[in-house]
């Protein structure tokens, strides 16, 4: 394989962690809000609210269940209008976060419902607020299920920026595309493929291993 | 101190009505030990609950030091619920926070500053016998440890009062034993009020001063400890003081030999279990797992 070659490759490695990285974190930021809402506003939650729980898993279900090739092509004029083009890393980070939010959204209601309902109980009974509950007990209470959450929504984020790379979008992807596929270069599908297999894997790994070094439980 | 009025509290599930709490009437003094004892599913849990406002009553009124906490506002009642503390049968201890930070807990609630609120918590952990687990975490502490740092960090804000729903049902009898201790330690050295809520005699005998027995959600009778237990006017006061007497009449107190069998958790199959020693007339009490 020749320098050219390697450049190619490095480049798609760092677009593909940047999408995939910057997609999660931004995914995190609306999808805790979201998914919190969610929590508490269910039947047994601290500000029960049929309306707001029902419409929250309204919106939430509709972006879930749309395949994400087409949630892609849906919002190119909302990606047009944020960042000024479709193609390239940059763009494909608003249809992931789209598509991603909801999901994470979900994780970290699933997460939140882990909690011992005692646990939330005996913190009421201490005089705390709504507010006290959610940033001083649910969240922290949940915190390993949560960085657990965050490493599956990585890994999904990161096969779905592969999967931007049809649609114009940058990273190891398009490189599996635009080479592999168009112009008939199995050694390159295959490499972009084990290169992606592999950042999964060190993802999973390393993420398991802090996850379970800050889980008190044991 | 405390008083409730004719508290009432219901729940609707689908479509049955259930009145756990039926027309409750208590006045609970201050520095006294005060327990409410009856069967699992009694109510006793709802109530305890309703002093502090877990749970709303349908109806009635509750009154902590003259303030009336059914029609205080949020931020009442939350200071309300500072001077309450309560431990439960579950411990509820945050899993993720040290022993010293559980305790922390509520001060950082009041927004105590970082150093006041180390200094009280060791404090407590003093109080508790606690000193040499401070930095451990939940999941290494036995029963016994768990409920010591749960009655610290109910203590912190300093509470005139302290709620205990089931506290020592999940401890084996020296661990029950040496949190009921506990707890008269605190009642004289700090004169906090006890409501101790539980399902046990011994656990009322040992320690209260006072006593309310209850069944489908009232009050059946109340009064003295020494009072009631000599003298249970109640069916339900007579099952949970003299509960060697069955329906039967087989003579009370007199136990042939004792033996501990576990029921199977299936219910036919229990009921045939309960059916054979029925059919040979042997006797059986059949012990509450928490409740
Ligand atoms: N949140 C609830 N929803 C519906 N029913 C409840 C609820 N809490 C308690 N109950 C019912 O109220 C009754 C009294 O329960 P509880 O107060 O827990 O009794 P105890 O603590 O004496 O065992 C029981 O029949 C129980 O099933
Ligand atoms: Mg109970």
């Amino acid at each position: 394989m020749n320098q050219q070659m390697m450049e190619l490759l490095a480049d798609g490695i760092r677009e593909t962690l940047y999408m995939t990285i910057v997609s999660t974190i931004i995914a995190y930021l609306a999808g805790i809000p979201l998914g919190v809402i969610s929590f508490v506003t269910d039947k047994q939650g601290i500000c029960k609210n049929r309306a707001v729980h029902f419409t929250v898993g309204i919106f939430i279900n509709l972006v879930r269940s749309m395949p994400f090739l087409i949630l892609l092509v849906a919002i190119i004029p909302f990606t047009r209008l944020l960042v000024g083009t479709t193609i390239g890393s940059t763009a494909t980070i608003v249809p992931l976060v789209v598509a991603a939010a909801p999901y994470v959204a979900r994780m970290v209601e699933s997460s939140l419902k882990e909690v011992n309902p005692g646990v939330i109980e005996a913190a009421m009974s201490m005089g705390s607020s709504r507010f006290q509950i959610i940033y001083k007990v649910l969240l922290p209470e949940a915190k390993p299920s949560l960085l657990a959450g965050v490493l599956i929504s990585m890994a999904t984020i990161l096969g779905y920026s592969a999967m931007a790379g049809f649609v114009g979008g940058g990273g190891l992807g398009a490189i599996a595309i635009n080479y592999g596929y168009y112009r008939y270069q199995t050694d390159i599908m295959l490499i972009t493929v084990a290169l992606l297999v592999l950042i999964v894997q060190l993802f999973q790994e390393v993420g398991m291993r802090i996850v379970s070094r800050t889980d008190r439980r044991r | 101190m405390i008083r409730l009025e004719h508290i009432t509290k219901e729940f609707s599930s689908k479509n049955k009505k259930i009145t756990a709490v039926n027309d409750v009437s208590l006045h609970i003094k201050k520095g006294e030990i005060y327990g409410i004892i009856g069967f699992s599913g009694a109510g006793k849990s709802t109530l305890v609950r309703c002093i502090n406002l877990l749970e709303i009553p349908t109806a009635g009124r509750v009154y902590f030091e003259n303030k009336e906490l059914t029609s205080a506002g949020e931020k009442e009642l939350r200071t309300a619920r500072q001077k309450m503390g309560m431990i439960f049968q579950q411990f509820n201890l945050l899993e993720q926070r040290s022993v010293l930070e559980n305790i922390c807990y509520p001060l950082e609630i009041e927004k105590m500053p970082k150093k006041e609120r180390t200094a009280r918590a060791k404090e407590l952990l003093e109080l508790v016998d606690m000193e040499e687990k401070a930095n451990a975490y939940p999941s290494r502490l036995s029963g016994g440890q768990k409920q010591r740092t749960a009655i610290a960090r109910a203590l912190a804000t300093n509470p005139e009062v302290l709620l205990c729903d089931e506290a020592t049902s999940a401890l084996d009898p020296i661990a029950t034993r040496s949190i009921l201790a506990l707890l008269k330690k605190i009642n004289e050295m700090l004169g906090v009020t006890i409501i101790i809520i539980s399902h046990e005699m011994q656990v009322v005998e040992q320690i209260c001063d006072r006593v309310a027995v209850m069944s489908n959600g009232m009050i059946q009778e109340s009064g003295e400890v020494k009072e009631v237990f000599l003298n249970p006017k109640s069916k339900t006061a007579r099952q949970l003081i003299l509960p060697d007497k069955d329906e039967a009449g087989l003579d009370a107190g007199r136990v042939y030999r004792q033996m501990l069998i576990e029921l199977p958790e299936d219910e036919e199959k229990k009921n045939l279990v309960r059916e054979f020693f029925r059919r040979n007339k042997i006797y059986f009490k059949e012990g509450e797992n928490g409740a």
